[in-house]
C-alpha cells in the first residue's frame, strides 16, 4: 500500500495463563478500507480486538497509529485517539433512553445546556445515515438490532476513525445486516476504516476490501479483493482438516413424535408471543422454523422445554397430552435445548468446562456413585466431548467463561446432544461457529435424525434451513403463516412469508 | 488533573491469593495508629496479643474456645455465599440454636449423656435451620430479599431469648439474674486439660470436613455451585432452584444453630444474656475472607480467635475499650473490600479536560 496505514499491528503476542491466544500477529489497516478478520473459533480474533481497544495489554509487539507508536492502558486511551469498538454484549442502560445512553458514552460533562447541542449533533448523524431511530425511546423497548445501532452511533458521534465490529451480524436479521453493510460502505467511502469479524462467508465476500486470515494466534496472509474466493479462504482457515460429509435421509413421516395444537403463550407484558400455534413433528424429522427473530421462536422453544407455561392449547407427545400433566417432567428430560442466549442461560460461567458439560445430566448414574460425583467419569466424558467437537478448552480446570464465543457454543451443543435426546429444539445452533464446526454440527444433527431424533431447527440462516430441513414452517407474530417444501421452494418465497405479507 | 479508575485485566493468581493477607497487614498497620493515639506502643501490643492468645496452654485453649463457634457459624454463612445467598442472620440463628439445646437440656429429663447431647444437637440444628428457613421460603416463593429478613430476624431471636431468661426460664435460685438453671452433667460436653476447651472444637473440625466433602464431592454441592454461578442456567438445566434456596438457607442456619449448641453445652452450661458477643457478624467477615473454602474457614476462624483473645488481653493490661477490637475487625473488612476493588480496577491520573 502506498498510503500511510492508519493502524499497523506488528508482531503482537498475548498469552493467558496456560493459553497462547495470540502468538505473532501482524497486519495493517489502511484509511478507507473494510478489513475482515477471518479464523476458526479460538483463533484469537476477539483477543486481538481487545488488544486494539486497550482492554488487554499485549505481552510483546507494537501498535502504530498514523505512523507513531501508541500504548493503551485502557479503552479510554484508544477511544481518545479514534479507535472504537461495538462489543458483542452491548453495554447499554435499559431504562435510559437512546439519547441518554449515547450521552453516557460521550463522557464529557453533559449539563443541562449542552444537552441540546448534543441532541442536534446526534440527530445529524442519524439523518446522515438515514437511520430511523427515536432518540427518546427507552432502550429496553428496542430490538437487538436497534441496540447495535446505538453502539455504532456512539462511535460515530465521537468521530472514531477506526471502527471495530466483533461478529456484529450474529444477532441481526438478514435485512438488518444488509442495512449495516450499507452504512459501513458509506463510512468507508468517507475515509473511515472498519475492522470486521464474521463467520458468514457470504458476508465476507460481499463487503471486504481485504481479508486477513488468523490461524492459531498467527496472521497467515492478507489478501485483497479479487485474490480470494470462498474455497480459498476456507482452505486457508481450516487447512488440512476435512469438512465432514453427510447424506441426508428422507423423513418417513410414520411415527408422530410431538404435536402442538392451538398453543398460545403470553409474555411478561401480557402480549401474545405465540398465537394459536399448531404443528406436527415426526420421528426422525428435521423441521425448519423460519422467521425474523422476535416473532415467537423463543417462546416456542421455551414452552416446549418447560421453561414457560402455555396460556392455552395443548402439547401432545406420542399422542399423550403432556401440557399440564405429571408426565411433563419425564418428557422434558428427553428433550435437548440449544438456547438462543447462550451466555445468559446456557452455561454456569464460573465453573469448569468439565462441569458445564454435565449440567443437564449431572444426576445420571453415569456421573455419580450414590450421592458423590464420579470425578473420573466426568473427566472422561469431558475429554471425549472436547475431542469430538474439537473444543479449544484451554488448560484443565479452566472456567468456561474464558473460552472463545464459538467454543462456548460448542460446549453447549456437545452437552445437549450427548444424551441421545428424542427431541432437539435448536435455536440458531451454528451462530458464531466457524464453517468447519458448523458443518460438523449439521452432521451431528443429521446423524441424530438417522437414529430417530426429531429436530426443531429455528434459524434465520436460510441456507442452513434449506440444506437441513425436511419441511420448513414460517412464523410471523407468533403465528404459523406458511409451510413449504425445501426442495421446491425459493428463498424469495420464504422471504415473503417471513415478512408477513402473504400466507400459505 | 483527575483521578479515575480503570478496569484491570485478569490479576495474577498469586496476587489474588496474597490479597487477603496484605489487607490484614495493612489493617494492622492502620490500627497501629489507633493504638499510638491511645498511648500504647503498637509493636508491644501486637506481641502481647500473640503471647496471650498462643503463648500458653491457657491462652491457646481460650483461643480455640472462641474459634469453635466461629467455625460453625462461618461454615453456615459461607455455604449460603456459594449460592449468592447472603445470610446476615447467623447471630440470631446462634441464639435460636442455643435456645433449642437449652430447652432440651432443662426440660427433657434425659439422663443418658449420649442421648441427651444428641437430642440437644438436633434441637439446635432444627431451630437454627428453621429460623433461617423462614427467609428461605420468603425468598424462594415471593422473591423477598433474604438480607433484610435474616437481619431483622436477629433482633427477634435475641429479644425472644431475653424474654425466656428474664421470664419463664429464669433460674429460681439465680438471685434474679437473667439466666437459666445450670445444665445437668449429662448435658455438658467433655472438657479437657482443666480448661474451658471442650469437644465442640472437634465437632467443628468434623463439620468443616463434611462441608468440604458436601460442596466439592456431592451432586448437591454441584447443584449449589451451578445455581450460585448462574440461576437461569440452573433452571434451564431442570434444577429446582426454589427448593435449593430453602435447603441451603436451612443448612446455613442449622450450622449457626450448632454454634449456639456448642456455646451452651460446652461453655456456659446454661442459657444467658449475650450468649454470643457477635460471633454471627464476625462469621460474615470470616466467610468473606475464606472466599469459598471450608479449610479457609477453619484457618481464618482461628486467626479471628487469636484476635478476639488478644483483644481481650489488651483490654485488661492497657485498659483499652472492647470497641478497639471491633474497630480492628472493621478495618480488616474495609481493607478487604478495598483490595477486592483494586483487584479489578487500577487508579489512573489523567490530565486536563477530556474531549468529546
Ligand atoms: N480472558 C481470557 N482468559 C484465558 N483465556 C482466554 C481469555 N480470552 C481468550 N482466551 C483464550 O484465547 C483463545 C482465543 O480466544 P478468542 O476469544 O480471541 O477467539 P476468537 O477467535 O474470537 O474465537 P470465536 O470465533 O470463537 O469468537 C481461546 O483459546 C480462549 O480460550
Ligand atoms: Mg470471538
Amino acid at each position: 500500500m502506498h498510503m500511510t496505514d492508519l493502524l499497523q499491528i506488528q508482531n503482537i503476542r498475548k498469552t493467558f495463563p496456560g493459553v497462547v491466544a495470540l502468538d505473532d500477529v501482524s497486519l495493517s489497516i489502511a484509511p478507507g478500507e473494510i478489513h475482515t478478520l477471518l479464523g476458526e473459533n479460538g483463533a484469537g480474533k476477539s483477543t486481538l480486538m481487545n488488544v486494539l481497544t486497550g482492554l488487554y495489554r499485549p505481552d510483546r509487539g507494537e501498535l502504530l497509529f498514523d505512523g507513531s507508536p501508541v500504548h493503551f492502558s485502557s479503552p479510554r486511551d484508544s477511544l481518545n485517539i479514534g479507535i472504537g469498538m461495538v462489543h458483542q454484549h452491548f453495554m447499554l442502560v435499559p431504562a435510559h433512553t437512546v439519547f441518554e445512553n449515547i450521552l453516557l458514552a460521550l463522557d464529557g460533562v453533559a449539563n443541562f445546556f449542552s444537552r441540546r447541542k448534543y441532541k442536534v449533533k446526534i440527530q445529524q448523524v442519524l439523518d446522515q445515515f438515514e437511520l430511523d431511530l427515536d432518540l427518546d425511546t427507552p432502550v429496553w423497548k428496542l430490538s437487538i438490532g436497534a441496540q447495535q445501532w446505538i453502539e455504532l452511533i456512539k462511535l460515530l458521534v465521537r468521530d472514531c476513525r477506526l471502527l471495530i465490529l466483533d461478529e456484529p451480524t450474529a444477532v441481526l436479521t438478514p435485512q438488518e445486516s444488509a442495512r449495516l453493510f450499507q452504512v459501513l460502505t458509506r463510512l468507508r467511502d468517507q475515509g473511515k476504516s472498519v475492522l470486521f469479524i464474521s463467520h458468514k462467508m457470504r458476508e465476507v465476500m460481499e463487503i471486504s476490501d481485504r481479508v486477513t486470515v488468523l490461524k492459531k494466534g498467527c496472521s497467515l496472509v492478507t489478501l485483497p479483493r479479487g485474490e480470494y474466493d470462498e474455497n480459498r479462504l476456507a482452505s486457508l482457515m481450516i487447512g488440512e482438516d476435512q469438512i465432514p460429509m453427510w447424506i441426508k435421509p428422507a423423513c418417513k413421516y410414520e411415527e408422530l413424535a410431538l404435536e402442538i395444537k392451538n398453543l398460545s403463550v403470553r409474555n411478561d407484558r401480557g402480549l401474545a408471543d405465540l398465537d394459536k400455534f399448531s404443528m406436527k413433528l415426526y420421528r426422525g424429522q428435521i423441521l425448519g422454523v423460519a422467521g425474523v427473530a422476535g416473532n415467537g421462536q423463543k417462546a416456542l422453544a421455551e414452552v416446549l422445554t418447560g421453561l414457560k407455561e402455555a396460556s392455552s392449547g395443548r402439547i401432545l407427545a406420542k399422542g399423550k397430552d403432556i401440557t399440564n400433566s405429571t408426565a411433563k417432567s419425564s418428557y422434558i428430560a428427553g428433550i435437548a435445548h440449544i438456547p438462543e442466549d447462550r451466555k445468559s442461560i446456557g452455561i454456569a460461567p464460573d465453573m469448569t468446562v468439565d462441569d458445564n458439560l454435565i449440567m443437564k445430566n449431572f444426576n445420571s448414574r453415569a456421573f455419580r456413585r450414590w450421592i458423590f460425583q464420579d470425578r473420573a467419569a466426568i473427566r472422561k466424558n469431558a475429554t471425549a466431548k472436547i475431542d469430538q467437537f474439537a473444543i479449544k478448552a484451554g488448560p484443565d480446570g479452566n472456567p468456561i467463561r474464558y473460552l472463545s464465543g464459538g467454543n462456548i457454543q460448542k460446549v453447549i451443543i456437545a452437552r445437549e446432544l450427548s444424551e441421545k435426546p428424542s427431541v432437539l429444539v435448536a435455536l440458531y445452533p451454528t451462530r458464531g461457529l466457524d464453517i468447519g464446526s458448523a458443518e460438523y454440527v449439521h452432521k451431528v444433527v443429521i446423524d441424530g435424525a438417522n437414529q430417530g431424533m426429531s429436530t426443531i431447527l429455528i434459524s434465520e440462516d436460510l441456507d442452513e434451513l434449506l440444506k437441513l430441513s425436511d419441511e420448513i414452517v414460517v412464523m410471523f407474530r407468533g403465528r404459523l403463516v406458511g409451510c413449504v417444501n425445501p426442495q421446491t421452494t425459493t428463498r424469495e418465497e420464504i422471504g415473503l412469508l417471513m415478512s408477513g405479507e402473504v400466507q400459505r | 488533573m483527575k483521578l479515575i479508575t480503570v478496569k484491570r485485566e485478569l490479576s495474577s493468581p498469586l496476587l489474588r491469593f496474597a490479597a487477603p493477607f496484605i489487607s490484614v497487614l495493612v489493617a494492622l498497620f492502620v490500627a497501629g495508629f489507633l493504638l499510638l493515639a491511645a498511648g500504647v506502643n503498637p509493636a508491644q501490643a501486637y506481641l502481647e496479643m500473640l503471647q496471650e492468645s498462643l503463648g500458653s496452654t491457657y491462652g491457646l485453649s481460650e483461643t480455640l474456645v472462641k474459634t469453635t463457634p466461629l467455625i460453625f457459624a462461618s461454615l453456615g454463612v459461607s455455604l449460603a455465599f456459594r449460592m449468592q445467598i447472603w445470610n446476615i442472620g447467623a447471630e440470631g440463628q446462634i441464639y435460636m440454636g442455643a435456645c433449642g439445646a437449652t430447652g432440651v437440656a432443662l426440660f427433657s429429663g434425659i439422663e443418658n449423656h449420649a442421648v441427651m447431647i444428641t437430642a440437644m444437637f438436633l434441637a439446635a440444628f432444627l431451630l437454627g435451620g428453621l429460623w433461617a428457613g423462614v427467609a428461605g421460603v420468603l425468598r424462594a416463593r415471593w422473591q423477598v430479599n433474604e438480607v433484610i429478613v435474616t437481619l431483622l430476624m436477629n433482633y427477634i431471636a435475641i429479644l425472644g431469648v431475653d424474654y425466656l431468661i428474664y421470664g419463664p426460664w429464669k433460674d429460681p435460685k439465680g438471685f434474679n439474674f437473667p439466666l437459666t438453671a445450670q445444665f445437668s452433667d449429662a448435658a455438658r460436653l467433655t472438657e479437657f486439660f482443666d480448661t474451658r476447651f471442650h469437644s465442640g472444637f472437634f465437632l467443628a473440625l468434623f463439620c468443616a470436613l463434611i462441608m468440604y466433602l458436601f460442596m466439592e464431592r456431592t451432586v448437591w454441592g454441584y447443584e449449589i455451585k451451578v445455581i450460585g454461578s448462574n440461576p437461569k442456567a440452573a433452571r434451564y438445566a431442570g434444577m429446582r432452584t426454589g427448593l435449593a434456596i430453602f435447603a441451603v438457607l436451612f443448612l446455613s442456619g442449622a450450622m449457626a444453630g450448632i454454634a449456639g449448641f456448642g456455646e451452651v453445652a460446652g461453655l456456659q452450661h446454661r442459657l444467658q444474656h449475650g450468649i454470643s458477643p457477635g460471633y454471627g457478624y464476625t462469621a460474615i467477615i470470616i466467610a468473606w475472607l475464606a472466599k469459598r473454602s471450608a479449610i479457609g474457614v477453619v484457618i481464618v476462624s482461628f486467626l479471628m480467635g487469636v484476635l478476639l483473645v488478644g483483644g481481650d488481653s489488651l483490654q485488661l493490661s492497657w485498659q483499652l475499650p472492647v470497641a478497639f477490637v471491633y474497630a480492628f475487625q472493621g478495618l480488616i473488612l474495609f481493607f478487604l473490600l478495598a483490595s477486592d476493588c483494586f483487584m479489578h480496577n487500577r487508579l489512573k491520573l489523567v490530565r486536563g479536560e477530556r474531549h468529546v
